[in-house]
């Protein structure tokens, strides 16, 4: 791919019959259709990473059209460009340093007013904006007329009007794009002016710092951002300015320390004047879809009632729907494995076979097993993210969130660890304040997730029979119990700092999009292979090796089995016999290994466990193995949130030490009542 | 001049100030809620966070950022702009 050296869109003329690669970054605030417009765009062309030495996702993909390439960047939802957030600081970093070619400004025609604040500040930035009118269908339904022609005399820039749920409008914002690039449109944009108040001040600013504003930033626009009062900015300034000038600057700062109203002011002053022509509101029109259900659904009575439906719902289909396809597929692979080790047998050293067999495909197969719940899980969590229910779902919950010194945001991401904790860390990206983020990372891991309730549903029915169904909800309580104790202890007692700003936008309901559940759906299974999946393969290879050896293929002569009778004071303490430490100890690999550990154990485990153990036992080995340490992929993936070893320890070290107290309690009292 | 909190729902207010730290008061300005703009409280029930429109667009606040947004009631006299 060749790229070309150009600074200015003015001078550049396509190279006929040439490919030339056109970079355009996408801008545009949360909620605004950004991604449906960038997965139309790109399809399946596209990667899905981290902004380097980041936390926080980056998407690119292209495509071709003609002779043009265009290579696109999917910028983080923003409402501002200010310093508030990573994901500011990420998207006007990216214009100021890497220069796309052009920047599309994505707007929601359904609240123009709101969603051009973005763009009155991309226009400050030294790159060619083309703004997209998206959602021109849900206007339209309100009752609104946006003029896109209107709007574009007005701003002097490119405006397309989209519906991208609709797949309308792709080709004309390729050749605004393009229009752009070859200089071939009149780009001449009108771009919002400071209060007369500050303007004074502001050329001041500019006159003072304009010599020492480091590359490539623009001196007027680091003034402008020192007057907001931008962290970022003044910080690097500080550092920049000679020690005399930067006593100045930072006089006048003081001195203006509310300008950012006045800024923001002015900038929606800006935008009334440029819609003022180009957008009819309905006078009083009837109340909308919106309204209407958040009447119910944000109430507090009937919406936590909802809520509390809608979960039904969520873990209803999952389970009934992704239940039977793992058992199937569990079988299937079960039959493969065997096939494989008939057909090797006598090829290879039986050992070889064996590690192929049970080690390599058992491994592969778990987390293939894994991927039914997961899909159905992600897709319907998809679906009521796209149609904006998950941010009514954060309104209600954040009350009892406030408990916990962590706010509705939270929620979304512990909703995920009921899928699996991996996801949940990751979701916890949504998360502004280091400090709840932090405890929601330590909280996620109490989550019961689908592995371990499936553990829970193999072993409860062995020794409570009829009532093991109350118990798999009670054990699931007590870890949702235990996470909110730990969450208020954390808050209260240890953890100081700034509580969570609770900031968030309701957007409008919407009918879902497919292809963007799909793609949701698609990102977050892939993820989860590359996380888990490798993790658990490699893990579950490890535990097989140390099942097997030394006494080749007698388990009860293993490594493992030397390690788990070391253990056997802590399970004299809960009543378990070493195999059974074995397991939680295999479980570390994935939590549904305690299954195969015993299988491979006892062989029949299911007839052998109920004479062996008592229910009190049984019981308190349910709530360890609930409660015990997270999995390797979720410990990974907590390493990787925080880069910090300090909290992952102390994180596993707290799992290790509740779940090992809970289980003994739980055994000892169970002991006593009805005789151990 | 009241705290957004003090408002019912239905009730709207015209933005006077908000008090806080400049991370708080750059997201909210960016969000809309500059001087002078209506503010309308969709939702607000004593305890918990709240709803309340600003520029077209329903946001859910804390409890505790509401109480940071100062805000004129309509005939209150300290009100300089009529609401529009």
């Amino acid at each position: 791919m060749q790229r070309l050296a150009r600074v200015e869109t003015e001078t550049a003329a396509p190279h006929v019959g040439e490919c030339v690669t056109i970079k355009v970054a996408l801008a545009g605030q949360p909620n605004v259709g950004k991604s449906t417009i960038f997965n139309g765009l790109t399809g399946m062309n596209q990667h899905v990473g981290n902004w380097p030495g980041k936390t926080v996702e980056q998407k690119t993909g292209g495509c071709a059209r003609g002779d043009k390439q265009f290579d696109f960047v999917d910028l983080p939802g923003t409402y501002s460009l200010t310093a508030n957030s990573e994901e500011e600081r990420l998207a006007r970093d990216y214009i100021l340093h890497e220069r796309p070619d052009v920047v599309v400004a994505v707007v929601d025609a359904a609240i123009p007013e709101r969603s051009l604040y973005l763009l009155a500040e991309l226009l400050l930035l030294p790159a060619p904006v083309v703004l997209v009118l998206n959602m021109m269908d849900v206007a339209a339904h309100e009752g609104i007329q946006v003029e896109p022609r209107v709007l574009e005399a007005a701003l002097g820039i490119p405006v397309v009007p989209m519906s991208a749920t609709k797949h309308q409008g792709f080709e004309a914002l390729l050749d605004a794009v393009v229009a752009v690039w070859e200089g071939a449109y009149p780009y001449n944009p009108h771009r919002p002016v400071i209060l007369p108040a500050h303007q004074t001040v502001l050329e001041e600013l500019i006159m003072w710092v304009a010599t020492y504003v480091p590359k490539p930033y623009p001196a007027d626009w680091v003034a402008l951002k020192l007057l907001e009062g931008d962290d970022e900015i003044v910080t690097m300034m500080q550092s920049a300015l000679p020690a005399d000038v930067w006593g100045r600057v930072h006089n006048t700062l003081l001195h203006h320390e509310d300008a950012i109203l006045d800024i923001a002011g002015a900038r929606y002053a800006w935008i009334s004047r440029m819609i003022r022509a180009a957008v009819v509101r309905p006078k009083v029109g009837p109340m909308g879809l919106t309204a209407r259900l958040d009447r119910v659904l944000t109430h507090p009575l009937w919406g936590t009632l909802a809520l509390l439906g809608v979960l039904a719902v969520v873990f209803w289909l999952t389970y009934t729907i992704g239940s039977p396809l793992q058992g199937w597929l569990d079988a299937l692979i079960q039959q493969g494995a065997e096939a494989l080790r008939n057909g090797l047998q006598g090829a290879l050293p039986r050992w070889t076979v064996d590690l192929l067999a049970d080690g390599l495909v058992g491994g592969a197969g778990m987390v293939v097993t894994f991927l039914p719940i997961l899909v159905i899980f992600f897709a319907v969590l998809g679906f009521l993210e796209d149609t904006g229910y998950m941010a009514r779902a954060a309104y209600i919950t954040d009350r009892f969130m406030h408990v916990m010194g962590l706010h509705g945001k939270s929620f979304l991401p512990l909703l995920l660890g009921f899928g699996c904790n991996v996801p949940a860390i990751l979701g916890t990206r949504i998360i502004e304040t280091k400090r709840a983020r932090w405890l929601t990372i330590l909280l996620a891991p109490l989550i019961p997730c689908t592995a371990r309730m499936a553990v829970v549903a193999v072993l409860a029915p062995l020794f409570f029979g009829e009532a093991a169904v109350w118990v798999a909800w009670g054990l699931a309580a007590v870890n949702l119990g235990v996470l909110a104790v730990l969450g208020v202890v954390f808050h209260r007692f240890l953890l100081k700092g700034e509580q969570a700003m609770f900031i968030m936008e309701l957007p409008l309901y919407h009918l879902p999009n497919a292809r963007t559940i799909g793609l949701y759906v698609w990102q977050n299974v892939v993820a989860f292979l590359q996380k888990a999946g490798t993790v658990i393969l490699a893990a579950s290879v490890v535990v097989w090796l140390l099942s097997y050896f030394p006494a080749n293929g007698d388990v009860t002569q293993s490594y493992l089995a030397w390690i788990g009778k070391g253990l056997a004071p802590v399970g004299a303490l809960m009543g378990l016999p070493w195999m059974l430490m074995v397991a939680l100890l295999t479980s570390f690999v994935a939590k549904e290994n305690t299954i195969a550990t015993l299988g491979v154990l006892y062989g029949n485990f299911e007839a052998v466990l109920p004479a062996l153990i008592t229910p009190p036992a049984a019981l308190g080995f349910l709530v360890v193995q609930m409660l015990f340490i997270p999995c390797i992929a979720t410990v990974a993936a907590v390493k990787q949130e925080t880069r910090s070893w300090a909290w992952t320890l102390l994180n596993l070290g707290l799992m290790l030490v509740i779940s090992f107290g809970a289980g003994i309690l739980v055994y000892q009292i169970g002991a006593l009542l009805v005789g151990g | 001049m009241v705290p957004l909190t003090a408002l019912q729902p239905g009730q709207t207010g015209l933005i006077h100030r908000l008090r806080g730290g400049h991370r708080f008061v750059s997201r909210l300005a960016a969000l809309g809620f500059t001087p002078g703009a209506p503010v309308t409280v969709t939702r607000n029930h004593g305890i918990g966070p709240l709803i309340v429109a600003v520029r077209e667009t329903q946001v859910a606040l804390g409890r505790g950022e509401a109480g940071h947004v100062l805000v004129y009631l309509e005939g209150d006299g300290d009100a300089t702009v009529s609401q529009g």
